[in-house]
């Protein structure tokens, strides 16, 4: 029988109580108890692979959230753990990676796209059209008017050195890739990622 | 990383120097732990503090901050006068028997070819002396002066014990035992692993600090066997994978270069990135360069990328500089050259050096915008925190947009772990509020500027026109598109010599082998080429199996390159072929083909008789003890003092830091002295911490919730601090003001006769977060880089240190 963690965890929740009742002479009265007894949260829970978001050791981990995928149910991560089978860090976390849940939920993780105009004091909250928009009209008044298209040798050389980009270190390989081809083909040069420092 | 977590379990000695495995990467440091009880292994540790990692070692050394060059060259004196090397190794895997051009020299500190003007080399002469096929020229009895082996050992002969302990302050019997240790390891059948991170990059000597180890690593027979290597701790979870894909200044994606200015043509560029192989019959695996780019040419540009147009080669940037990295970036800001900066999960006002520097630069710019999980202090550098960020807003001009995004648990996708793994992830929740991807971002702003390009026309929009962009969902493309973009297609049915088809047209290749040079082949990523193949996605296998449980693992996940996950593994076996290491064989020729756990470097069919060199991507297909033309500050390794050091340079005073090192003016301008910062300051992580991000988190926030620096007991006890008290500490940039913490942990140590105290600064103090306010790190670092890399100094700079009354609040 192939047995997901999950189920695996449903069976043993009511066995343990089973049997623990049952050792003590209750057999009956146990097994009612167990199948009365709150089940484990996580059993209910689906279960993702991730990797941790921290350092490069990439430890396995479990991130078990409520909502069954469904359209209009609201998916909630209520529990990280180390990942047993991964071959490196064999269900174990560090400090960092046993806080997963905590960065997860930080109350300073950001919810709506801000903007602030020139010269004041406070942030307000926009559209991504908005500021998609606008983004996108500043790159391209900057571009247009500081591109370099041949240098003073007139070697053609389709640079642009007067907007650059710091790329990420914990977005995915096709996130950076996606954002090379976009940097690039816009003729970006000032551009780097966390490896530098 | 050369070799994988597990492996670490193999080493017969492990050295941590330049890191601190036990704090930074706990779950990768239980694998020191297994070698330390399986195999009996000892712990080496070498570190200005008595880290936690320390605290497990058989062996702890303490040394100055900046001085690993001279350590660890003596160290390779040792070898070389102990005769403690593997001869057979060094003789057949390295370029020790290559005979070193005329011409070539050094004197007082400098190479030849040195100009004062431009601080920089004419490196001409740092070659061999190649004979008339091109063919570098071979001593294999080692008499020739002029052989490599023996200039390295004239070079490395002024770093007796006396002189390393008088400049790193390491006691001498002390660095005696650490050199016996090492030497030890010299036997076939016995590795060492060398383990480090930042310790060493964030030096302006960075590069050659861990070029000396791995020098160290080839002459005792180190790499390529089990238990063995040069093993970086990548300290972010995808920054290989950043750094693999070339997301940095001058890089393309799988470690292609970005042309630069002298390069007009195609024809012209390809010139130094054919790499003839300099010894006969090598494999110089960049030979296949034409391929890579080709086909990454064809995966951007699709039809627009002919041989007719040079592959569109025109399309791709050119460098006028060597690169426009963060220091330069930030200087240019600093002048008004930057308009516009984009930081994508990224935090420069805590990141990079000199606070002060990065907070007016930013202010000089006409628009910033952050793309994060969460709260920045770039984001909000403009706003008035205090001394922590003293501002004025409605002095500052810049347009702001804070951008929320996804984190790792709301996506998709792959991250390249240090050990070169490429493992899948999926996406758990959905992110808070209104949150996107960073790839809806990207394509977003993408579209619209194609579509105002379409419109309006502008600066050259050839490149941005004819970008491919044919993903099943354009506006937020899924990961899997990309991947096997990353991974190529055959654009044509691809035939073998006898015609027959090997690949169908559109089918997604198994390995780089299949990449072609004409236009039929598409990738976007050379390495990743057999992450993602008609039989699936690789990077999601979970198969923990491991032969001999050896550390391998080699069905979990997918490794670039090749799914190989021990580099340069040839190098494991003899020059017949058979295992230095019998009892844990990688690889080994059966009389017909290389057999064993991991996948060869190179045909499986390359007969040892062939005398084809295991390091496949040099031209020589051996290790450099010499690197030729490749280091910006020469051939071999030299010590130099930091560019703000407590010390003149014992060994050459007229030339005390790295003569190659770029320095800006008002960066020089910023450097103090030991006259007036007599303190050497060092930059680390806390193990209950990472960067700027966990100070988010509330239970980090409780576990180490402000800012400290960790002082000696004898430095406190002469300035009167007590435990827990409050201090000033001040570099010629800026001042902190925090709480001490007095340690036993870090001891002054004798340099040049004179005792010198090393003041620790934790780096993951800001103003947004769950934690208290601190000012950061950065506030006191110097803005000076890596001559190879402009990686900042971060590792070593002078402070000093007052007692002070705590914060008016």
């Amino acid at each position: 029988m192939q047995l997901s963690r999950r189920s695996f965890l449903k069976i043993t929740g009511a066995g343990f109580a089973a049997s623990a009742f049952g050792a003590l002479g209750f057999a009956a009265a146990g097994l009612a108890l167990a199948s009365a007894v709150r089940p484990f949260k996580l059993a209910h829970a689906r279960e993702t692979r991730n990797t941790c978001t921290y350092c490069s050791v990439a430890c396995g981990i479990l991130i078990y959230s409520l909502g069954d995928g469904a359209k209009n149910a609201r998916s909630d991560i209520i529990h990280i753990e180390g990942d047993p089978d991964h071959p490196v860090n064999r269900g174990t976390l560090c400090p960092k990676g046993s806080a997963l849940l905590d960065i997860v939920h930080a109350p300073t993780r950001l919810r709506n796209p801000r903007y602030r105009a020139p010269g004041s004091a406070a942030f307000k909250d926009v559209s991504w059209d908005f500021a998609l928009d606008r983004i996108a009209r500043l790159m391209k008044e900057d571009r247009d008017k500081h591109f370099i298209a041949k240098n003073s040798k007139g070697v053609t050389v389709n640079r642009w050195t007067s907007t650059g980009m710091l790329a990420a270190s914990a977005s995915s390989s096709e996130t950076s890739f996606l954002t090379w081809k976009v940097a690039r083909s816009l003729g970006m040069v000032v551009f780097d990622n966390q490896a530098r420092v | 990383m050369t070799n994988t977590w597990q492996d670490i379990k193999n080493a017969n000695l492990v050295i941590v120097m330049g890191g601190n495995a036990a704090e930074a990467h706990p779950c990768g440091f239980k694998w020191v732990i297994e070698a330390k009880i399986e195999n009996k292994a000892k712990l080496l540790v070498v570190d200005p503090r008595f880290t936690r990692t320390a605290s497990v070692a058989d062996y702890y050394a303490p040394i100055r901050p900046g001085t690993d060059i001279a350590f660890l060259s003596g160290v390779i004196r040792y070898l070389l006068e102990k005769d403690a090397i593997q001869h057979e190794y060094v003789r057949a895997y390295t370029n020790a028997s290559l005979i070193i051009k005329d011409g070539f020299s050094f004197k007082d500190g400098l190479f030849s070819g040195y100009d004062e003007e431009t601080r920089t080399y004419d490196k001409s002469s740092w070659d061999y002396d190649l004979d008339d096929k091109g063919f570098a020229k071979v001593d294999d009895t080692w008499q020739n002066p002029r052989c490599v082996i023996n200039m390295l050992r004239e070079h490395v002969a002024r770093y007796t014990p006396e002189m390393v302990s008088r400049i790193c302050g390491t006691p001498q019997d002390t660095y005696l035992e650490v050199c016996e240790l090492i030497a030890s390891t010299a036997a076939p059948d016995k590795a060492m692993t060398s383990l480090f991170a930042l310790g060493w990059t964030q030096h302006s000597v960075g590069a050659q600090n861990i070029r000396t180890m791995a020098m160290i690593q080839l002459l005792l027979g180190n790499i390529g066997v089990a238990g063995g290597g040069m093993n970086a701790l990548r300290g972010h979870s995808n920054i290989q994978g950043l750094t693999d894909v070339g997301l940095l200044s001058d890089a393309m994606p799988g470690y292609l270069t970005l042309p630069k200015d002298g390069e007009p043509t195609f024809a012209e560029y390809m010139k130094t990135r054919q790499f003839k192989p300099l010894r006969p019959g090598q494999t110089s695996y960049w030979q296949n360069y034409n391929k890579f780019i080709i086909s990454l040419q064809k995966t951007l540009y699709g039809d627009a990328a002919q041989a007719a147009n040079d592959w569109a080669y025109d399309w791709l940037p050119k460098l006028d500089v060597p690169l426009y990295d963060i220091i330069r970036a930030f200087e240019m800001m600093t002048h008004g050259e930057i308009n516009g900066y984009i930081c994508q999960g990224f935090n420069p006002l805590q990141a990079f050096p000199d606070k002060g520097k990065i907070r007016k630069a930013l202010g000089n710019l006409k628009f910033l915008v952050t793309m994060d999980p969460l709260d920045t202090e770039t984001s909000r550098f403009w706003e008035n925190f205090g001394p922590q960020n003293p501002s004025d807003p409605a002095k500052i001009q810049t347009e702001v947009f804070q951008l929320p995004v996804t984190c790792f648990a709301e996506e998709n996708g792959s991250l390249v772990n240090s050990a070169r793994w490429l493992q899948w992830h999926w996406k758990a929740a959905d992110p808070p509020g209104d949150a996107q991807s960073d790839i809806f971002i990207m394509a977003g702003i993408f579209h619209r500027l194609r579509e105002m390009y379409r419109k309006e026309g502008g600066a050259f929009p050839d490149a941005l026109l004819n970008l491919r962009w044919d993903y099943t969902n354009p506006f937020d493309p899924d990961a899997e598109d990309l991947a096997k973009e990353m991974n190529g297609r055959a654009l044509t049915d691809l035939k073998d010599p006898s015609g027959a088809v090997t690949v169908h047209a559109g089918q997604l290749l198994d390995g780089f082998a299949q990449l072609r040079d004409d236009g039929t082949t598409a990738a976007g990523c050379w390495i990743f080429t057999g992450s993602y193949t008609e039989r699936g996605n690789m990077m999601a296998r979970r198969d923990a199996t491991d032969p001999r449980e050896q550390g391998i693992a080699p069905n979990w996940a997918w490794a670039w390159p090749a799914n190989r996950r021990i580099l340069y593994n040839r190098a494991s076996a003899d020059v017949a072929g058979k295992p230095w290491n019998p009892v844990k064989p990688i690889l080994e020729w059966d009389g017909s083909r290389w057999v064993g756990i991991d996948t060869p470097d190179y045909t499986p069919t390359t007969k040892p008789s062939d005398s084809v060199g295991p390091f496949i991507m040099n031209a020589e297909g051996v290790g450099r003890l010499f690197a030729r033309s490749l280091m910006a500050e020469g051939p071999f390794p030299e010590h130099y003092e930091p560019l703000e050091s407590p010390s003149e340079n014992l060994l050459h005073p007229a030339v005390n830091s790295n003569p190659a090192a770029r320095v800006f003016a008002d960066d020089r301008a910023a450097f103090g002295t030991a006259k007036d910062f007599p303190y050497v300051g060092t930059t680390y992580r806390l193990t209950e911490h990472f960067h700027f991000w966990t100070k988010h988190a509330l239970i980090n926030s409780i576990l180490q919730p402000e800012e400290f620096v960790e002082i000696g007991e004898a430095l406190a006890h002469e300035k009167g601090i007590d435990q827990g008290g409050w201090v000033r500490v001040s570099s010629k940039r800026g001042t902190v003001v925090c709480k001490a913490y007095v340690t036993k942990r870090i001891k002054p140590l004798l340099v040049a006769g004179h005792p010198t105290h090393v003041v620790g600064v934790p780096l993951h103090w800001g103003f947004t977060g769950q934690a208290r306010k601190g000012y950061g790190a950065n506030t006191l670092t110097p803005s000076v880089g890596d001559a190879n890399t402009q990686t900042p100094e971060f590792k070593a700079f002078l402070v000093n240190l007052e007692k002070a009354s705590g914060p008016v609040s």
